[in-house]
């Protein structure tokens, strides 16, 4: 018998011949090792305390005396998180700034996925690829530009002050004005695309037929187009939120030293001040709290794709 | 209806109008301050093109720019690979043990906060290198696999989407005329699903060029990709160097996307053309 049909014989050969077993198989093995296991690493080392040392934190087992071994597990990263002022504030900061700048990019992106789903079809993809050229630009570089607008000397305050509108400059840089404008300007393409794909597929009878039973526009808006856009609202909402909650760039660049937001005092945490387990704590509670935004985002999603694919 | 919508045209334009000028305001006024004399960005002290000069002779941005672009190529590359394979396994594998938990990872790293990522990768390689001594250190190796790890879930949308709306007819009277899986796959599926990979890789790449997070997590202090150094001027204020980068940046994104929609309104036509012959 040759070589090889020996080799066709032995157990688990029709596995590894079998392509499907590895198209399944390479994403998933990958993922789990480099999205899912990292996960429990973080648990781990938000158990673990501080240290001077390299890497920086105790192990869990530890030699007491005379070859003893113990095992230190510390709640005290979590008990910290929820006791100190700071990392409340910090914890409900973020989650303020990301509930209003997902509302306030709703109100900007409607409108604007409304209209240029209404535009007629040869100016839509033109539009639509204006909408989503800046997000092939450096996002760290259009955060960058609000600093040079907002600014006391900047763009915003010099032509005001040149008009004689006002005498002193606005704070605007460094507050949570800054902070809002920066997110809703970096985030407004993902609310604007999955809007649009909902509304793009809305049925124009529907609306003409409440038209010819004298349903006033705002009446038609209200009780059809909107009810019909839920699934793209949540899936844009979600698509903000979700991210927005563990920012770092935004707040750091145009917040300034004083403003708190979990992915910023996790960096701070990390880089500055050398504490991973703490860093971790934070990065495992930012988890948990993402969980069910999350879970309704891949609910309203599915439901997308499942639209589109019918179509 | 038809009077309708006219007298709502005005109001949806205003929308369109401020809506863009807010997208490219900001943009616009680093271009033209890239052009700006005077070292103080606010002030206008005449055209100039020094800051591009001194953005070419400055060697710390041009090593990090090689950098960059060296590890976006790479890792988008392996990116698209694992993201193609994970979209042929939704779309063509109804069935399968885990295939929630896949739809769940590939979704996830589109959304999941990037410090987060970064910290989690970056204590996964510190016990991968304590425990196989594999990746030594951190640095490029890391950060491509970092980037490979996100970009794949974005390669996965693009290329899933095209996958669900392929004709399966050509596949099939390719398997009964005896060709096999692989043959069929090479000869037939990837030319169809070329485009999708094109876009799938390009969106990898331009993520990996971008990323600042996870890379300050995930790197050594050998390896500074570009938007770390971005970061580190744009912290001590304002730099016009940086805004002559921003320019540069700009300029190609936009051929290049102009380039691809003339392609695409090209490929439109001829599409209409042979279906009215």
């Amino acid at each position: 018998m040759s070589a090889l049909k020996l080799m066709q014989r032995l157990p688990g050969a029709d596995f590894v011949s079998n392509g499907r077993h590895w198209i399944i198989g390479l994403p998933w093995l990958w993922l789990t090792l480099f999205f899912l296991l990292p996960f429990l690493f973080v648990l781990k080392i938000s158990l673990s305390e501080a240290a001077l040392a390299q890497p920086p934190y105790l192990p869990f087992i530890r030699e007491i005396e005379d070859g003893a071994m113990t095992l230190v597990v510390n709640f005290g990263n979590y008990m910290l998180l929820f006791e100190d002022p700071l990392y409340r504030t910090a914890l409900i900061n973020s989650v303020e700034i990301a509930a209003i700048s997902t509302l306030l990019a709703l109100i900007i992106g409607y409108p604007m996925a409304y209209a240029i789903a209404r535009a007629p079809q040869a100016w839509r993809l033109p539009l639509l690829m204006l909408i989503i050229l800046p997000f092939w630009t450096s996002f760290l570089i259009r955060v960058y530009a609000w600093i040079g607008i907002l600014k006391n000397n900047g763009l915003i305050n010099n032509t005001l002050m040149s008009l004689g509108l006002i005498d002193q400059p606005l704070e605007i840089l460094y507050t949570p004005t800054a902070i809002y404008i920066g997110i809703i300007y970096s985030y407004l393409p993902f609310v604007i695309l999955p809007l649009y794909a909902t509304l793009i597929r809305l049925d124009d009878s529907l609306l003409e037929a409440a038209a010819d039973l004298g349903c006033r526009p705002w009446k038609q808006f209200l009780t059809i187009t909107l009810p019909l856009s839920m699934p793209g609202i949540i899936a844009a909402a979600m698509l903000v939120f979700i991210p927005v909650m563990g920012e770092f760039v935004i707040p750091d660049l145009l917040g300034g030293p004083n403003a708190l937001m979990i992915g910023k005092l996790m960096w701070t945490e990390f880089f500055n001040n050398k504490d991973w387990p703490l860093a971790s704590a934070l990065a495992a509670v930012l988890l948990v709290m993402l969980i069910i935004p999350f879970v309704l985002w891949r609910h309203y999603e599915q439901r997308q794709e499942m639209q589109g694919e019918a179509r | 209806m038809g009077h309708a919508k006219k007298s709502r045209f005005p109001l949806l334009l205003t929308f369109l109008v401020f809506g863009y000028a807010f997208l490219y305001g900001p943009i616009l006024s680093l271009i033209v301050y890239s052009f700006n004399e005077s070292r103080l960005v606010t002030v206008w002290g005449g055209w100039s093109t020094k800051w591009y000069s001194e953005l070419l002779q400055n060697e710390q941005i041009l090593s990090a720019a090689w950098l960059s672009l060296k590890i976006a190529a790479i890792s988008a590359s392996f990116a698209v690979v694992l993201g193609t394979l994970a979209a042929m396994a939704l779309v063509r594998f109804k069935r399968f043990r885990g295939r929630s938990m896949l739809e769940i990872m590939v979704a996830a790293p589109m959304v999941m906060p990037e410090v987060i990522i970064g910290l989690s990768l970056l204590l996964l390689f510190m016990a991968m290198d304590d425990i196989l001594g594999w990746p030594e250190g951190r640095g490029q190796t890391t950060i491509i696999l970092a980037h490979m790890t996100f970009a794949m879930a974005y390669v996965t949308v693009v290329v899933r989407s095209r996958l669900a709306h392929l004709d399966n007819s050509l596949e099939e009277a390719a398997m009964d005329l005896g060709a096999r899986p692989v043959k069929v796959f090479f000869a037939i599926t990837l030319p169809i699903i070329a485009p999708a990979l094109v876009a799938g890789w390009l969106l990898a790449f331009t993520l990996s060029l971008d990323d600042l997070v996870v890379a300050s997590f995930v790197s050594g202090p050998g390896a500074t990709t570009l938007p770390m150094v971005v970061y580190s001027s744009v912290r001590l204020g304002v730099s016009p160097q940086i805004n002559a980068l921003a320019t540069i940046i700009v300029v190609l994104v936009s051929i290049a996307v102009l380039f691809a929609g003339w392609i695409m309104v090209r490929q439109e036509k001829q599409k209409q053309r042979e279906n009215s012959q």
